[in-house]
């Protein structure tokens, strides 16, 4: 009897012929030590939920076990049959996701949800299920858990439901649990809550966890040790002190360089360079319902008085919920702000009709978060970036020179015009956008979560195509950002929002290094792996 | 900013290398075995209609009082206008009147095919002009789709009949009478797309880019909206074969002597337990359209689907 809770040996998954590689994992071999945290990192396409699929017996068919075996608690399961893996699911195993409101069931209440767990499992009568649930409820941390037994899913907050599944989880005390991307869906004060939690449970239960990442900062958080993949294959296995601090791969030393630090650069920023967009006392609310339903205000922005210069670049950092986004679709007129100023070179726009915002449009060019839904599928990227200029009467061959002048500008092949947007990457895609937006010539650019869904290698490269071009075009940016550590890294001024409201505005260097808001410094200290320096290798 | 590091090993990133493949939309499409089968047997159809002429057909409105109720296969002659009479093999036999079912059913395939596909291109047409219409200018939304919900409330063969009554009977009559009450089902498909792809950031960018409205409508929004459309399409199509076969069948339809498989049906009705074969050859040949288009839309539905759209 070995003491792991979980023994990955060569394991290799086949994928289905057409794929981008044979196999999604090669020859993956680790171990999970009881009441061990091992961090499988990656960037997407690595094969690291493929891996957690395959432990809980959850794989698709087209994605067969061909090779290398999985011992939970010593038992082969790598072919036992489906009876006796729902047996093993929850007593010895368990799994949670990355998006909790999809992983439970909308119409079921959370207490029976668990409950379900228990009948399936266990003889025990209703009253000692009910005790046990709200032992395990009290347990994860939520307030009331009786009223909490008898919610719905939608009635909580995602840092709650996640609890709920952590609760299911372990209400069974499995060896293994197995958490993929379980706090990337939610905001960073919530997932240091949610880390705390799965590190303090793990040490009580003495329960091995299998923690599937993208995120540096929460390896350093939470990992007793880490495994790097790339392509399905294992590129390094060890402590964390050591991968983190002394990695022996040169993909892990990519990686760990890539990361942002969440210490600011030195930037001298020009004071008196011109202001080219500011916002005064800007106020966003939405009014919702309709002839029967009850009005309902929401105040998405409120009072939000900003200032961006030329060549400078401005940070909005909040949590989802915050309003920067709302800021940033109210600057760019794609909705109307409800009051306030926003002015345009010294020219207030928030007022202007649709006829004449016309021309001052190409001032202004917004760059999106997500790169999959940024480029019209039917469309050629040549015809993206030239539908701007063609706007403004720019003629085609020229608005076409100049495309190909962009492309060699966000170093991608001119030839890559002719092609439609799926034939891209994420990280290509972005670039194609910012390519879209330049060919506008504008004085402002917002990036807008920009490169929130980017790996964090490519992340690190269109930061640093971004920065290039702002130095290069003097061009002022708005940078619109949840992570801390991106802000950081581009920020001349930074503006911290919190419930539509400004709390905190100033220097980058004065904003990271000498927070003054409670809720900035809640924030820098729910930032995962603060401890960590990153980004300085 | 620690860009340099990062790119110094620029090459190792999972990024450059990715390869992305993807299939064509179109090679999903003539690979799905619904597509094939429905797309041959509808141009075989269409192929039957287009050469009834060239296939041992006489004229389906001549008829002959000495060929009455044959039984397929049966050998009688038939009167031209010219007033000759000639030998016919009557191969799905002849109705009460002495006309030629194996001829009317053939010319038959030509209305029911153009009364098909025109009511799809009508009701398409309208369809994605109100839908457009209602998604992306709000403040037509609520009177164009109240308009809709009252046409909804109605019948849809109830206001064929209706119509048709009003206008007499012509095949474009038929063809709107047919297309008026799918509208509002096609507009409410367009505007559920149109609400959605409106949200999306290509269409934001769009926005910023200065584009105008009515090109952001038809350049960006619509072509997004073509998959779902076809489809629709397909099934409005068959649908359409169908009524005007019911409204022929009623007697509301194109007048008797336009052969057309209703009427060929509803003047066979009476005699339906002597003489079957009058109902059972445009009833079979009714089924197969019908089925061949469905089994397309099928087959366009499941390979257009954007869910079936992802890397292979």
């Amino acid at each position: 009897m070995s003491d792991n809770a979980l023994e990955v040996r060569d394991l290799t998954i086949a994928l289905p012929p057409g794929a981008d590689r044979t196999e999604a994992t090669s020859r993956v071999s680790f171990d999970v030590g009881r009441g061990e945290v091992v961090c499988l990192v990656g960037e997407s396409g690595s094969g690291k939920s493929v891996i957690a699929q395959s432990v809980m017996g959850l794989l698709p068919r087209a994605l067969p076990v061909t090779g290398g075996e999985i011992r939970l608690l010593d038992e082969d399961i790598t072919r036992a049959p489906p009876e006796r893996l729902r047996t093993l699911r929850c007593v010895r195993m368990s799994m949670i996701f990355q998006e909790p409101m999809t992983a439970l069931n909308p119409v079921q209440r959370c207490g029976d949800q668990i409950d379900e767990v228990l009948r399936f499992h266990t003889q025990e009568s209703h009253v000692e299920r009910r005790k046990r649930i709200l032992n395990m409820l009290k347990e994860v941390a939520l307030p009331d858990p009786e009223r909490m037994m008898a919610s719905y899913p939608h009635q909580l907050s995602g840092g709650q439901r996640q609890r709920i599944m952590i609760a299911m989880a372990l209400v069974l005390d499995p060896a293994l649990l197995i958490a993929d991307e379980p706090t990337t869906a939610l905001d960073v004060t919530t997932q240091a809550q949610i880390l705390n939690l799965i590190l303090s449970l793990q040490k009580t239960h003495g329960t091995g966890v299998l923690f599937i990442t993208h995120d540096f900062g929460v390896v350093a958080e939470i990992a007793h040790r880490v495994a790097v993949l790339r392509l399905g294959q294992l590129v390094e296995f060890g402590p964390k002190q050591e991968v983190l601090t002394r990695p022996a791969h040169d993909y892990t030393k990519m990686l760990i360089a890539s990361v942002p630090s969440i210490q600011p650069q030195a930037r001298g920023a020009d004071a008196a360079a011109p202001v080219v967009l500011a916002t005064r006392g800007l106020r966003k609310i939405y009014r919702d319902g309709g002839w029967f339903a009850r009005r309902r205000e929401v105040r998405a922005a409120e009072d939000v008085t900003l200032e961006v210069r030329r060549g400078q670049t401005l940070g909005i950092v909040g949590e989802s919920g915050s309003g920067k986004s709302t800021v940033a679709r109210c600057i760019v007129r794609l909705i109307d702000p409800s009051a306030g100023e926003i002015l345009l070179g010294g020219l207030d726009i928030s007022g202007l009709r649709a006829s004449a915002l016309r021309p001052l449009r190409s001032k202004v060019q917004i760059v999106f978060q997500d790169p999959y839904r940024s480029l019209n599928p039917r469309r050629t990227v040549g015809e993206a970036i030239i539908e701007g200029p063609l706007n403004y009467g720019i003629a085609r061959d020229v608005a076409l020179e100049r495309a190909r002048r962009l492309m060699a500008l966000v170093r991608m092949d001119a030839q890559a015009l002719d092609r439609y947007p799926h034939q891209f990457s994420g990280g290509q895609r972005q670039r194609i956008c910012i390519a879209r937006a330049l060919a506008m010539e504008p004085e402002l650019l917002i990036a807008d979560e920009a490169v929130s869904a980017l790996d964090v290698s490519v992340q690190a490269q269109v930061l640093a195509l971004l920065e290039e071009i702002r130095a290069r075009l003097d061009l002022a940016m708005l940078f619109i950002t949840h992570d801390l550590r991106v802000a950081a890294q581009v920020c001349d001024h930074v503006a911290v929002m919190s419930k539509g409201r400004v709390v905190e505005y100033g220097p980058a260097k004065d904003v990271f290094l000498r927070p003054q808001h409670e809720y900035t410094r809640a924030l820098f200290d729910a930032a995962p792996g603060r401890g960590f320096a990153f980004g300085s290798t | 900013m620690n860009a340099p590091d990062a790119r110094q090993y620029e090459a190792l990133s999972i990024e450059s290398a990715a390869i992305v493949r993807t299939q064509s939309a179109w090679g999903r499409v003539r690979a799905s075995w619904s597509v094939r089968i429905g797309g041959s047997v509808l141009a075989l159809l269409v192929l039957l209609a287009l050469a009834a002429p060239w296939l041992g057909t006489v004229d389906p409105t001549l008829f002959d009082a000495g060929s009455r109720d044959l039984r397929p296969g049966a050998q009688g002659e038939i009167t031209t206008l010219e007033g000759e009479t000639v030998k016919h093999t009557f191969l799905m036999g002849s109705d009460s009147l002495g006309r030629d079912i194996y001829s009317r059913v053939l010319y038959g395939t030509r209305v029911s095919l153009l009364v098909g596909i025109s009511t799809a291109l009508l009701a398409l047409a309208f369809g994605i002009a109100c839908g457009l219409a209602s998604g992306y200018l709000r403040w037509l939304d609520g009177v164009l789709m109240r308009i809709m919900d009252g046409i909804m409330a109605i019948p849809a063969i109830l206001i064929a009949i209706a119509l048709v009554a009003m206008w007499r009977g012509s095949l474009l009559t038929v063809i709107v009478a047919i297309a008026i009450p799918e509208i509002p089902r096609v507009t409410r498909l367009v505007r559920s797309l149109v609400l959605s792809i409106r949200e999306e950031p290509y269409v934001e960018a769009a926005v910023s880019l200065g584009t105008p409205t009515v090109k952001i409508m038809f350049a960006h929004i619509l072509p997004n909206c073509i998959a779902p459309l076809l489809v629709q399409g397909t099934f409005i199509c068959a649908l359409g074969i169908l009524v005007e076969a019911i409204l022929s069948f009623l007697g509301v339809g194109l007048p008797p002597d336009i052969p057309t498989w209703g009427n060929v049906m509803a003047e066979g009705r009476i005699h339906f337990n002597e003489y079957p074969h009058n109902i059972f050859f445009p009833g079979v040949f009714l089924a197969v359209t019908v089925l061949a288009v469905n089994i397309l839309g099928d087959g366009l539905r499941d390979t257009l689907d954007p869910k079936m759209a992802k890397r292979v």
